[in-house]
């Protein structure tokens, strides 16, 4: 040990065999005999109301099989939010109806108000164009404020387009506003944290299957939690008994969040194969991924930042509008409030924190968490507001973040915006980052660049973040419907090959090939012989899924537990084959062994025995070498980092290019290195996505004109730089059992405010005085800009 | 999609004949085909230009490129005897837009934000088809409008080489075709200078340029030119003046990379 398989190997990942050449297993692959196809029809108008829908017409048209509207789901329940917000009064938010197709109201373009089933998809297609819809179109709320101070509600029985008025921490409230008067400096900045699309690489499908037999369904779908959407279904939607429903999430390619959540399509598909009796596939389109998956972001926020005459932080005070669009997707109530106002305290022994978060309906899709989900919105505001604060008041941005860090010995560390943080390092990261940044030759580059006529900018960021999501005692107390624990069966064959069913859904991370590390590192085995199966409730125990950062630190303890178990169990074997006690049984190495002897059986003997119980002591062991274990944590995960990155302006143009992006991150324990380097690099770009490119834009009408890869940038593979990613200062976790911290959101967090600094920086040093600009940072707005400064 | 036949001619003639009501000709099909998945486009029938012969291929005589119509950008781009439009037609979208769209396609298209016909109408090209040649000048007639009758194809195009010439492309960023692109080209008549993606009115001479670059084929020439943003496209990507803007600035640029 180390084993070049086992924890801390580079290990290449097993899947991308079957990923890289086409072998992979989608819903959309699923088919079986007598294959139908669904297609939704979607309003064209933001706001409108249903007066009538004729399906006459489609329903004669060929192969079309039924077709469903509003009006066949009145019965069944809404598809609910996941997480209660209580307004700074008590009151709690308002949660109107979601239902499976739009009844009475389409509520913003792409709302579905009927779908057609028929034998394929062009026929349910044209269908769908013929199904005559007397839809009368009202006038659109799309602007948060005017929704706020307006008469016309996204949900009229509300009454209102506020879903709440949140205070965090209330009791702080006066002690911030008072630390603000009084303050030496304020510095204030307004910004908005813009609206993205998810677009994952495969869009959303579904496909379900009915079998009278035994009257169960079957739903394949693309989601990050396969437990999760069944719970839904189950117990709020269609009322099916979660006995009769299994739930399979087969390769899914990318979430990024939008696949956490529930959808109505998923709930139409298992109504339709039903009343068929045939299987029924959705998938969807670019254009329907555009235009219903659960965007992410968009914060409109004040921040002040109160400072004393020596540069100590005295408060930070944030005012937020957070959009959630037409309804409230799952989670979209927590990512606003808990995921980002808990944070809002950075890496700093700042004193005041305090955070309003007003949620507001409007005729826009649904907005709930997108990689990162609340916690880059948070960093953005604070390091945002950090750097203007050290222009304003002439101090170097590191060493003005150095000064008010939390220093590496006032761990555990109780916030100002109410978290504990268990480990970390700031100063370490930052000395880290100037070192493989060569922070120091910047001069000279900038140089290099000016004398191209280009301005060189620089820009720093420190971030803190809080996932491995969650306690689920800690969240209950704030709010949340579910638990946030997960589970791990771990399942050792006679042949002494293992099955582990995991909870954690894998669509991208890499589970398949660092869990086994795990588990062969403490077996002592090869990881070759381990195999990982999740994604399907049949399979698996009840875990919560992938998101938030949390499959290995919470799966993952999960399946250290089990293993435990399991180790624990085969030495009771091994010493009943060695004919010692339990006490005498060391195991090392994949061997049980009996101390001070040479005495000893392999993990294989053990495991054949087990299944095998012959003269077995039953009346002390069950046969068998199989263990569950469910593992809830005690804290968050609090990976923290140190960034920076080095842009070019071409002050003729306006365009950005990020030439250097250097990522420090403490994520504590590392188990699979090239895995962490690989996720790292994707939320970089991501990040550098949101700070220069991805532009969701809606137009007064509420018609999203960012509605597809014309107008929508991504990143790619030559807007981003060769990263510099250094996992190298690692701080375990103290609270579970691998020391691990998440690590698949940092990357997104970290790197827009890293890049907007940089931005300003290159602008300040031509001579042009912005202080701010909004994200994406495009050509465009960077020369208007520098044109008004 | 909706429903559609498909024919296959081997001839221009025969293509010719297949076309008339409710057809459209596919080339490249980089354009038409998403038209089509989108169902905003319900033709009856296509009819592939991919199996002319006549109207592939390129040859150089007499200072004249000619290129023909179902011609790939792939192909363009490593021709190299007329420098600044290869240069242009590897930069055109990604390695499986440059190997199955055409120059046929693309002039024929005349989208308002594309880079051919700013070569053509910078060069000074003929566009050969079924039945006459088109000076570049008669042909592009305003977005995605062009001189073309129904039934009538781009067979060809042909280049006269200039003296020298640079293609600079500013991209939009998401669709990377041209937010603004400015071709120069220098001959022994002059110069002349075509601009793309800035402009309600679609690919459009600058004349002002060219006298001024006529008399000083130089950047400098341009300095005391401004460009009005009248009829320029506002859009998510960029206002009337940032185009007016880019158009003076991606001038000075082609002028100064000419060759
Ligand atoms: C991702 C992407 C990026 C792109 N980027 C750029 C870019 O940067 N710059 C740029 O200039 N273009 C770009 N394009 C467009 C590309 O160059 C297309 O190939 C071109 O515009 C159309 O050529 P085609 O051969 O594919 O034509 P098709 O799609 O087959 O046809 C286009 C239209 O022209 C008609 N047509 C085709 N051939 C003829 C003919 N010979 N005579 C008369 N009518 C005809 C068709 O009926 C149709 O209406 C991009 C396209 C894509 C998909």
């Amino acid at each position: 040990m180390p084993k070049d398989d086992g924890i801390g190997a580079a290990t290449v990942r097993r899947e991308d065999v079957r990923f890289l050449t086409g072998a992979g297993q989608y819903t959309d692959d699923i088919k079986a005999y007598g294959e139908t196809a669904a297609v939704f029809a979607r309003s064209t108008v933001a706001n409108g109301i249903i007066k009538s829908i004729d399906t006459t017409a489609a329903a004669a048209m060929p192969g079309v099989l039924a077709i469903f509207t509003g009006e066949d789901f009145v019965e069944v329940g809404g598809n609910p939010a996941g997480w209660l917000i209580n307004s700074r009064d008590g009151t709690p938010m308002h949660e109107p109806k979601r239902p499976v197709l739009a009844h009475g109201k389409v509520r913003h373009v792409g709302d579905a108000y009927a779908a057609v089933i028929a034998e394929t998809v062009e026929q349910a297609k044209n269908a769908a164009e013929a199904i005559e819809a007397d839809i009368e179109e009202l006038e659109a709320i799309v602007n948060m404020k005017d929704a706020l101070a307006g008469s016309n509600f996204v949900h009229d029985e509300i009454g209102t387009n506020q879903c709440f008025d949140w205070g965090w921490i209330e009791d702080n409230r006066e002690a911030t506003d008072a630390a603000i008067k009084g303050a030496h400096h304020v510095t204030t900045l307004e910004l908005v944290n813009n609206r993205l699309v998810p677009n994952a690489m495969e869009p959303r499908s579904s496909r379900a299957e009915y079998r009278a037999a035994n009257d169960e369904y079957v739903l394949h779908t693309t989601s990050q939690n396969p437990h999760l959407t069944r719970l839904l279904i189950s117990a709020f939607v269609l009322g099916i008994p979660e006995n009769k429903l299994t739930v399979i999430a087969p390769d899914v390619g990318g979430g990024f969040g939008s696949k956490i959540y529930h959808y109505g399509e998923e709930a139409l598909v298992l109504a339709a194969a039903k009343k068929l009796g045939r299987p029924v596939t959705w998938t969807a389109d670019r254009s329907e991924a555009f235009l219903t998956d659960a965007h992410g972001r968009d914060h409109v926020t004040k921040i002040e930042l109160a400072l004393d005459e020596d540069g100590n932080f005295l408060a930070f005070r944030t005012e937020t509008l957070a959009n959630v669009g037409a309804y409230l997707s799952n989670f979209a109530t927590a990512t606003p409030t808990f995921l980002h106002g808990t944070l809002m305290a950075g890496n700093y022994t700042v004193p005041n924190v305090y955070v309003n978060v007003k949620a507001v309906f409007t005729n826009t899709a649904p907005v709930d968490a997108y990689r990162g989900a609340g916690r880059p919105e948070a960093t953005y505001s604070l390091e945002r507001v950090i750097d203007k604060a050290a222009r304003e008041i002439g101090r170097d941005p590191i060493e003005l973040r150095r000064q008010n860090f939390i220093k590496a010995d006032q761990y555990p560390f109780a916030s100002a915006a109410g978290l504990e943080y268990d480990s970390g390092n700031y100063d370490a990261l930052m000395d880290q980052m100037e070192k493989v940044a060569d922070v120091a030759g910047f001069a000279e580059r900038r140089k290099a660049s000016e004398a191209k006529g280009l301005l060189r900018g620089f820009g720093v960021n420190a971030y803190i973040e809080a996932c491995g999501i969650a306690p689920s005692n800690l969240v209950g107390v704030l709010g949340s419907r579910v638990g946030l624990y997960d589970a791990a069966t771990v399942r050792v064959n006679a042949t002494g090959n293992l099955s582990v069913m995991v909870g954690a859904h894998s669509h991208g991370q890499g589970h398949e090939t660092a869990f086994p590390q795990v588990v062969a590192e403490m077996l002592g085995i090869d990881a070759a012989a381990i195999d990982i199966v999740h994604g399907d409730t049949s399979k698996i125990p009840f875990g919560m899924g992938t998101y938030g950062s949390r499959s290995l630190a919470v799966c993952g303890s999960a399946v250290v537990r089990a293993t435990e178990k399991v180790i624990n169990k085969a030495k009771k074997i091994a010493a009943h084959m060695l004919e010692v006690s339990d006490g005498d049984i060391e195991f090392n190495d994949g061997q049980f062994s009996v101390a001070g002897t040479d005495k000893s059986v392999s993990f294989g003997d053990v495991a054949l025995k087990a299944y095998i119980p012959h003269e077995f002591p039953l009346e002390d062991i069950e046969p068998g070498l199989e263990e569950t274990a469910f593992y809830d944590p005690a804290n968050f995960t609090y990976p923290s980092g140190a960034y920076c990155c080095e842009v070019e302006l071409d002050p003729e143009t306006g365009k950005v290019t990020v030439e250097s992006m250097t990522a420090v991150d403490d994520f504590g324990n590392v188990i699979n290195p090239m895995i962490v380097t690989g996720q790292v690099h994707g939320g970089l770009g991501q990040g550098i996505g949101q700070a220069l490119l991805e532009n969701t834009t809606y137009d007064e009408n509420g018609q999203l004109l960012s509605a597809s890869y014309m107008d929508y940038a991504m990143p790619r593979a030559d807007d981003v730089p060769f990263y510099t990613v250094d996992h190298s200062q690692g701080n375990a976790c103290t609270h579970n059992p691998l020391g691990v911290k998440g690590c698949g959101e940092a990357g997104a967090i970290g790197s827009p405010p890293t890049v907007v600094n940089a931005v300003i920086d290159a602008m300040q040093s031509g001579g042009k005085n912005v202080t701010h600009i909004d994200m994406p940072v495009t050509p465009h707005r960077v020369w208007s800009a520098m044109q008004n400064a | 999609m909706y429903t559609f036949d498909i024919e296959r001619p081997a001839t221009i003639a025969e293509a010719v004949n297949a076309l008339g009501g409710e057809t459209m000709p596919l080339s490249g099909g980089q354009t038409l085909i998403p038209t089509l998945k989108a169902r905003l486009a319900s033709p009856d029938k296509l009819v592939s230009l991919a199996g002319v012969s006549e109207m592939q291929g390129i040859s150089l005589d007499g200072g004249i490129l000619t290129i023909g119509g179902t011609t790939v950008h792939a192909d363009v781009a490593t021709n190299g005897s007329y420098p600044a439009l290869s240069q242009l037609a590897a930069n055109i979208g990604d390695p499986a837009v440059r190997n199955r769209g055409t120059i046929g396609g693309s002039i024929a298209n005349n989208d308002p934000a594309a880079c051919y016909p700013a070569a053509a109408l910078a060069s000074g090209a003929t566009i050969v088809t079924n039945t006459r040649e088109i000076a570049a000048d008669d042909y592009f007639l305003g977005m995605f409008d062009t001189a073309l009758e129904e039934g009538e194809i781009v067979t060809a195009v042909k280049f006269p080489i200039p003296e020298k010439a640079n293609y600079q492309k500013f991209v939009q960023p998401a669709s990377r075709f041209a937010l603004v692109g400015v071709f120069v080209a220098k001959t022994s008549d002059g110069v002349r200078v075509a601009v793309t993606g800035a402009s309600n009115e679609g690919v459009h001479r600058w004349n002002a340029a060219e006298d001024a670059l006529a008399a000083d084929f130089s950047a400098a020439a341009l300095e005391g030119l401004t460009v009005s943003s009248d009829d320029m496209i506002s859009d998510l990507h960029g206002s009337p003046e940032y185009r007016a803007h880019l158009v003076k600035v991606m001038t000075a640029r082609a002028v100064s990379a000419a060759s």
